[in-house]
């Protein structure tokens, strides 16, 4: 059951990725971003990590994916032209993703037999453990990097704010 | 059952679609989205590694990592507003002010 989720949703990842690559226009490689981020919150769901699948649909699918879409809309952008640097980047970009994917699934699936297996029934019966883990260790040991997080943000914001500004 | 390694395979396919689309896309609206799809691959593989050694603190890396990327999106989309109202452009090839 597990393997049937973790194909189906893996499978509408790779192929909503491959569709952000291959659409020429912005606003439907935005679409198929969520696609991505959405089947992402799925399979950390089955990894047992139920708050993060919660704060991958309402930060990343919610808030970061609808900043760019208003951009996108906002910008009023067209298709992308081809152009001659292009040309450089098609002979660099694809030799070089295919050997970092030879590389990385080389090194995973050789010590295949030394990362284990997931299984489904350890973990999703104890929801609240999962949560409270997580938010004793982010509020007791981790409360610095946490605070200093807020002020990340508000530096953020502000930086947002200062950048999008009309120039007087 | 499912392998980790699986999803870590997931995760470098992923990866490694998001560096070629960052490499290959012109709009850099489009390349600013390849880089969070990179980081969503990446965050796949420290959830996975989590669930391997039964430690919450790989997934309170990806809690880190999600609001650093909140703050770098809000940041660079302004920045990509920035660019766009002095050079009226969005191609990433026109955008060559430091070249020569």
């Amino acid at each position: 059951m597990q393997l049937a989720l973790f194909l189906i949703f893996g499978l509408l990842a790779v192929a909503a990725a491959l569709n952000l690559l291959l659409q020429r226009h912005p606003i439907n490689s935005a679409l198929s971003l969520v696609v991505v981020m959405m089947s992402l919150a799925v399979l950390y769901w089955s990894l047992g990590a139920e708050f993060l699948a919660a704060a991958q649909v309402i930060v990343y699918s919610g808030a970061i994916m609808v900043l760019f879409v208003f951009v996108i809309m906002l910008l009023n952008a067209g298709e992308e032209e081809k152009t001659t640097g292009s040309k450089a980047a098609y002979i660099a970009g694809f030799p070089g993703a295919a050997a970092i994917f030879c590389l990385l699934s080389f090194v995973f699936l050789s010590e295949r037999k030394a990362l284990g297996n997931v299984g489904i029934h350890d973990y999703l019966t104890d929801v609240v453990p999962n949560l409270t883990r997580i938010s004793t260790e982010l509020f007791t040991r981790l409360l610095l990097p946490f605070e200093v997080t807020s002020v990340l943000i508000l530096v953020a914001i502000l930086g947002a704010v200062v950048l999008a500004r009309k120039e007087q | 059952m499912v392998p980790i390694a699986y999803y870590l395979v997931l995760a470098a396919i992923l990866f490694s679609i998001g560096a070629a689309s960052f490499l290959i896309k012109r709009n850099i609206v489009t390349i600013f989205m390849s880089i969070e799809l990179m980081l969503n691959a990446v965050n796949l593989t420290f959830v996975a590694f989590a669930h391997m050694w039964h430690q919450v603190q790989g997934q309170i890396f990806v809690f880190f990592v999600m609001v650093v990327a909140a703050a770098e999106a809000a940041v660079g989309l302004a920045i990509i507003i920035a660019i766009f109202r002095t050079r009226q452009t969005l191609n990433v090839d026109q955008i060559n002010l430091m070249k020569n």
